[in-house]
Formats: structure tokens, C-alpha cells, sequence
């Protein structure tokens, strides 16, 4: 199965996401947002980091670069797309996802190991995990607080559409806690915490177990995997 | 020569966590004149010549689809000015 990672001007993590597709056994595809080509994929990432030094809005210019053009079509016809801090930013500037991300409530850039519990496991993306676990990935971003009008909140709530909360610390003033979210089809996901950098032991957060043996992030991209090859 | 400036602002239901890091650092120069600092943007789009309805019209969908994000901003004004030289 091949996965596509897009690379923007000022991405950081596509490596990283690149080599948590190949880890949980997918054929990785590196793809670069100044094309209109997908290079026949059947799934997308949107990496993290600072696409076009996030001028503008955070993902605001990369969510109208020229890839963004086959991704979206891509994304209406139900190619599942995971939005990655960064990648979240452009899914909600697309429309792809409601709401928006805004420069955390207290200002500063926050970078931790961060509890999520998992929310909505009716995703290709979330297949993997138990409703209600509780995982731990790395987080890092100025501006991943998420808000939306009460009218959309509802809606968010109502239709099950929080993937991931954040658990005990709520670390940038995200509304209801969320830290990702899906479509109303569930295969397009986006969340600002980092599942690529929890995949491979040695690498990841602490855990009770050892130090950096956190591999909570896999699940997601094994998920994808598993679900695909079953269908 | 004139140019179109539009303006952008967070909406005023949000908190604005840049604006509030201002007004700290007004307090601690001791300045309390000031409840609240908001912080927005200017965008100047500059035209060769005059600036015609196309190019308003041209500015106001840049405006909505590009400049600002309805979820989290408004657009408060749309003008012609002179171009500052």
C-alpha cells in the first residue's frame, strides 16, 4: 500500500512520517506540493512543521499550493488523509475539517510528551486503538489551540467528530480539549500532537517501561495499513 | 498611484493571545491606560495605474478565499488609499 507524505517549504516532519509509514509496513511516497500529482497513492499525510514559514496563518498558503488541488479532490472521493500538526492546520484552512487553530492561550511554544485519550476509533486512522485509551505522543506547537463558534462545537460534539482529547494538561487552550478531529466520513483526520514521533522504541516518550521505549504513534499508521489491506 | 488595503482582525469573541502578551508588557512599564490590545493585520495591494472595480472586485475575493479565515477572523475594511510613494 502506498502512502503519499507531501512536502511543503518549510515542512519538518515529513522524514519522520515517511519513516513511520515504512516502519508499521507501507510503501512510503514522498510528494512535492509545487506538483499536481499523487503518484497514485491510496492515502495521504499532510506532515507537520512550518509550511511558508507559516506567514499568513499557520498552512493558510499551503493549503492553496498546487498539490492541494488532487489532495482535496483526492480527500472528497475518500482517500483517507492524516493532517499532522502543521498538516492539521491546512486540513481546517481547506474546510476539510471544521473549526480553527490559533496561537496558544498562553503564548508560548509548548513541547512535552502529551496524554491523549482516543475519542473515535471509526477511522481508518484509529482503528488500531481501544475507544477510550489513553496514549502518549510528543506535541510541539505555538499555535494549536483549537476554537470554533458554539453552533460548530455542537455540531463537532453531536456528531462524534473529536478523534483525540487531551488528557490532564490541556497545553494550549484548546476548546473542549480537542487535539484532533475527524470528517464526517471519518477518513480524513487531523490532530496536533506527533504520532510519527512515537514509533519506534528508543525514539519516543518515556514510559513506566524505559526511557524513550513510547511507540503509541504506530497504531495510527498500522491502523491505516490493516484496515486498507482489509478491505 | 493608489493601492487597496484590507484588514484583517481576530474576531472579537476569540482571545487574541498575541494582543494580551502586548498589554502584559504594558503593565509592566507601568502603563494601565489601555484595557485591552487587539492585533491585526494591513495587507497593501499595490496597482500599476488606477484602481478599477475589477481590482476591488479582484481584492475582495482575495480578501475571503486567501487573506483572512472566517472561522477565526473578519475582514473589517476594504479601501483605496494613495500609495505612500
Amino acid at each position: 500500500m502506498k502512502v503519499g507524505v507531501v512536502t511543503f517549504p518549510g515542512s519538518l516532519d515529513d522524514r519522520d512520517a515517511l519513516r513511520a509509514i515504512r516502519l508499521a509496513g507501507g510503501e512510503p511516497v514522498a510528494l512535492w506540493h509545487g506538483e499536481h500529482d499523487l503518484r497514485g497513492v491510496d492515502a495521504l499525510v499532510l506532515p507537520g512543521g512550518f509550511s511558508y514559514g507559516d506567514y499568513l496563518r499557520c498552512g493558510a498558503i499551503a493549503a492553496h499550493s498546487p498539490i492541494m488541488a488532487e489532495v482535496i479532490e483526492a480527500a472528497h472521493k475518500g482517500m483517507p488523509v492524516l493532517g499532522i500538526c502543521n498538516g492539521f492546520q491546512m486540513l481546517v484552512e481547506t474546510g476539510l475539517l471544521p473549526g480553527g487553530l490559533i496561537r496558544n492561550d498562553h503564548g508560548d511554544f509548548i513541547c512535552r510528551d502529551q496524554k491523549l485519550r482516543v475519542e473515535n476509533t471509526d477511522t481508518p486512522w484509529t482503528s488500531g486503538y481501544r475507544e477510550g485509551q489513553e496514549i502518549t505522543i510528543p506535541l510541539k506547537n505555538g499555535e494549536g489551540g483549537f476554537i470554533a463558534d458554539e453552533e460548530t462545537l455542537k455540531r463537532i460534539e453531536g456528531e462524534n467528530l473529536v478523534t483525540f482529547r487531551y488528557v490532564e494538561v490541556n497545553p494550549n487552550g484548546s476548546l473542549h480539549d480537542i487535539a484532533g478531529l475527524r470528517n464526517d466520513t471519518g477518513k480524513i483526520v487531523g490532530l496536533m500532537p506527533h504520532p510519527e514521533h512515537a514509533v519506534e522504541s528508543g525514539f519516543g516518550p518515556d514510559t513506566a517501561q524505559a526511557m524513550k521505549s513510547g511507540t503509541d504513534g504506530l497504531v495510527m499508521f498500522q491502523s491505516l495499513l490493516r484496515q486498507v489491506m482489509a478491505a | 498611484m493608489a493601492i487597496i488595503v484590507i484588514e484583517v482582525m481576530p474576531k472579537k469573541e476569540l482571545l487574541d493571545p498575541a494582543g494580551k502578551a502586548v498589554l502584559g508588557a504594558f503593565h509592566r512599564q507601568g502603563m494601565s491606560d489601555f484595557r485591552e490590545v487587539r492585533i491585526g493585520k494591513r495587507f497593501e495591494l499595490h496597482v500599476e495605474g488606477d484602481v478599477t472595480d475589477a481590482h476591488r472586485e479582484k481584492a475582495k475575493t482575495l480578501a475571503e478565499d486567501l487573506l483572512s479565515n472566517g472561522v477565526i477572523e473578519d475582514i473589517v475594511d476594504i479601501r483605496v488609499e494613495d500609495s505612500p510613494a
